[in-house]
């Protein structure tokens, strides 16, 4: 390279950094814990998927026996990843169109009820650890609440222990889950209702749209894509990330692993056992479960717009 | 809404019953469990360990709460330190993550580099991270940096979050180039641009930045990285509490109430704001 042309790339670059250095400063106090407590966990974690780690010595290399031990020498492991998929198949979905047709249905109202019935919805999200009252609800002793009334009508007999009995645990966790899904999405959904072009729907009722469901699927909806985008990452990203309230819920470990989650079978590896490559291999497995399911559904959604 | 007497699309009598229907059994639902809270933080004793349960209260008292300080002074840490411990973490890492999101959403927003389109589309995939899926890595780098048994633990996984800086950059984007082009041009510089002109604009996304991050904060605390009795917040004590079972479910109500309050009046506050902020939350697939 001759002196003349590494002189041009100097300048070009000096240029390139004054019109940007501003943005960089930026974007620096944030890029720094992004890259620490984000970015670096999923690397790390890809990396140490593929040894024997436990905190005290140095990693080992040991090749794919983390993610072999996975599916063939870890029965927990498989009860956790169809717990995950119940939440994210099942109960993800069904949160997601609850939320979509509670903000939907609402968006009827005038200004001041639509407000408070949001502020009803949101609250169980809001309120955030107070799920925890769920336990009073479902306790197994004379004391549960759901176990008084349906003794006083005569429904059971005895006491159904719904926190311990391997029979209804997933079913409990899922009504507290379906509690707790009107969340970051549906405030979304209400406000991208509220901005949507009012125009469309009275061209809509001119050119013989007869019903509000016809209405909903021609005009609400394939506008409301960008606002059904973001609700599906916040409903992966909460979905996914389920266990912690089945901790606080049935206990960890639950009973049988009857509630046992992904999430937990990371934490169970990963801090009690301090087997931390196992964990990490579980972890990058989640991840990519994540990446697929985020990839299918904006196929899914874009294709609407 | 001006336009609200012209006509659009009819509605059946039997449809809006069904609607009607519909939303007030989702709405028991939801509100029922809070209720039972609010109930059962002013029972009294006898009501709460009355065979069979009542639902609603019928001498209402405070002794809940005066219990809860006795007992949380005799088996842990006096309540006020961890009232503290939990006000202090969810109102300092609010302020600290409502600056360092908007400072990384303002290039975000108005820089058209292709290098900051590339950054931007990392931020949008990274949402789907939350720190529970990434918790194990997480503890290692955070035990490594000597962070364990610090309010740091706590705080900077959710600084590092990458919600806060998508929302902001959303609303920045509907701050008019023509009026930052305007004040370059009278000689202001970027920083002054950002903090003079588009913080005050974008003011209803940092009102609603703050009531989502003092929520995530202000029920943190549930985790491995503080074990530490005087560092210790709310959350854990509400967790200790609610697994004494009965005995301790008054006490366990009124911790609940405690922690309800605070993100309910932030919102019920600023929730024209937050209308305002999210209706930009689109993204494009």
């Amino acid at each position: 390279m001759s002196g003349e042309k590494r002189q041009k790339k100097k300048t070009t670059f000096k240029k390139w950094f004054r019109a940007q250095g501003a943005s960089l400063v930026f974007l620096a106090p944030f890029t720094i814990l992004f890259v620490l407590f984000t970015i670096l966990p999923i690397a790390a974690a890809i990396v140490l998927s593929f040894t024997y780690f436990n905190m005290l010595s140095a990693p080992t290399f040991v090749g794919f026996d983390n993610y072999i031990r996975m599916f063939f020498d870890d029965d927990v492991f498989l009860i956790a990843l169809k717990n995950t998929a119940i939440f994210a198949m099942i109960t993800g979905p069904v949160s997601y169109i609850l939320s979509f047709l509670v903000a939907w249905l609402i968006n009827e109202f005038n200004r001041f009820v639509r407000t408070v019935l949001t502020l009803v919805f949101y609250l169980p999200s809001l309120a955030g650890n107070v799920y925890f009252v769920w336990t009073y609800i479902f306790s197994g002793d004379s004391y549960g609440l759901l176990n008084s009334i349906l003794t006083k009508f005569g429904l059971t007999a005895d006491a159904i222990q719904w926190l311990t009995d391997t029979k209804y645990m997933m079913a409990v966790v899922v009504v507290v889950i379906l509690w707790l899904s009107l969340g970051t999405g549906f405030l979304s959904f209400v406000a991208g209702l509220q901005s949507m072009d009012r125009e469309l729907f009275e061209a809509a009722a001119i050119d013989g749209v007869k019903n509000r469901f016809a209405e909903l699927w021609y005009i609400t909806l394939p506008q409301m894509v960008p606002q059904l985008l973001f609700g599906a990452v916040m409903q992966i990203s909460t979905s996914f990330a389920i266990g912690y309230e089945c901790m606080n819920l049935t206990g960890f470990p639950s009973t049988d692993y009857a509630t046992h989650t992904m999430v937990l079978h990371i934490l169970d590896f990963g801090q009690v056992r301090f087997e931390m490559g196992y964990a990490c291999a579980v972890a990058v497995f989640l991840f990519a479960m994540m990446l697929i399911m985020w990839k299918v559904v904006n196929k899914l959604l874009s294709k609407w717009a | 809404m001006k336009n609200k007497k012209r006509k659009t699309l009819s509605r059946s009598k039997a449809g809006t019953f069904v609607i009607f229907l519909f939303l007030i059994v989702v709405g028991v639902f939801m509100l029922l469990p809070i209720i039972y809270v609010l109930v059962t933080a002013f029972k009294p004793l006898n009501e709460i360990l009355a065979y069979p349960p009542k639902f609603f209260v019928r001498n209402p008292t405070l002794s809940n709460f005066s219990d809860l300080i006795e007992i949380t002074q005799e088996t842990w840490i006096p309540f006020e330190r961890s009232l503290f411990n939990s006000l202090f973490i969810a109102v300092a890492g609010t302020a600290a993550y409502i600056i360092i999101a908007s400072m990384a959403a303002y290039p975000l927003a108005k820089n058209k580099s292709r290098y900051i389109g590339v950054y931007y589309q990392i931020v949008v995939l990274a949402i789907l991270f939350r720190p529970e899926v990434t918790r194990t890595p997480l503890y290692i780098i955070i035990s490594k940096l000597g962070l364990i048994n610090t309010y740091w633990s706590l705080i900077l996984p959710v600084l590092a979050g990458s919600f806060g800086v998508f929302l902001m950059r959303q609303f920045m984007i509907t701050v008019p180039n023509e009026m930052l082009e305007a004040a370059r041009v009278d000689g202001a510089n970027e920083f002054t641009c950002f903090w003079r002109l588009v913080m005050p604009l974008v003011r209803p996304a940092w009102m609603t930045l703050t009531i989502f991050t003092f929520k995530d904060l202000w029920n943190t605390g549930e985790s491995q990285y503080i074990y530490e009795e005087a560092l210790k917040t709310l959350t854990a004590v509400m967790q200790s509490i609610s697994s004494a079972g009965i005995a301790r479910a008054g006490a366990g109500a009124a911790v609940a109430l405690i922690m309800m309050i605070p993100p309910v009046v932030v919102f019920v506050i600023s929730q024209s704001s937050v209308m305002e902020t999210m209706s930009q939350t689109g993204i494009k697939g």
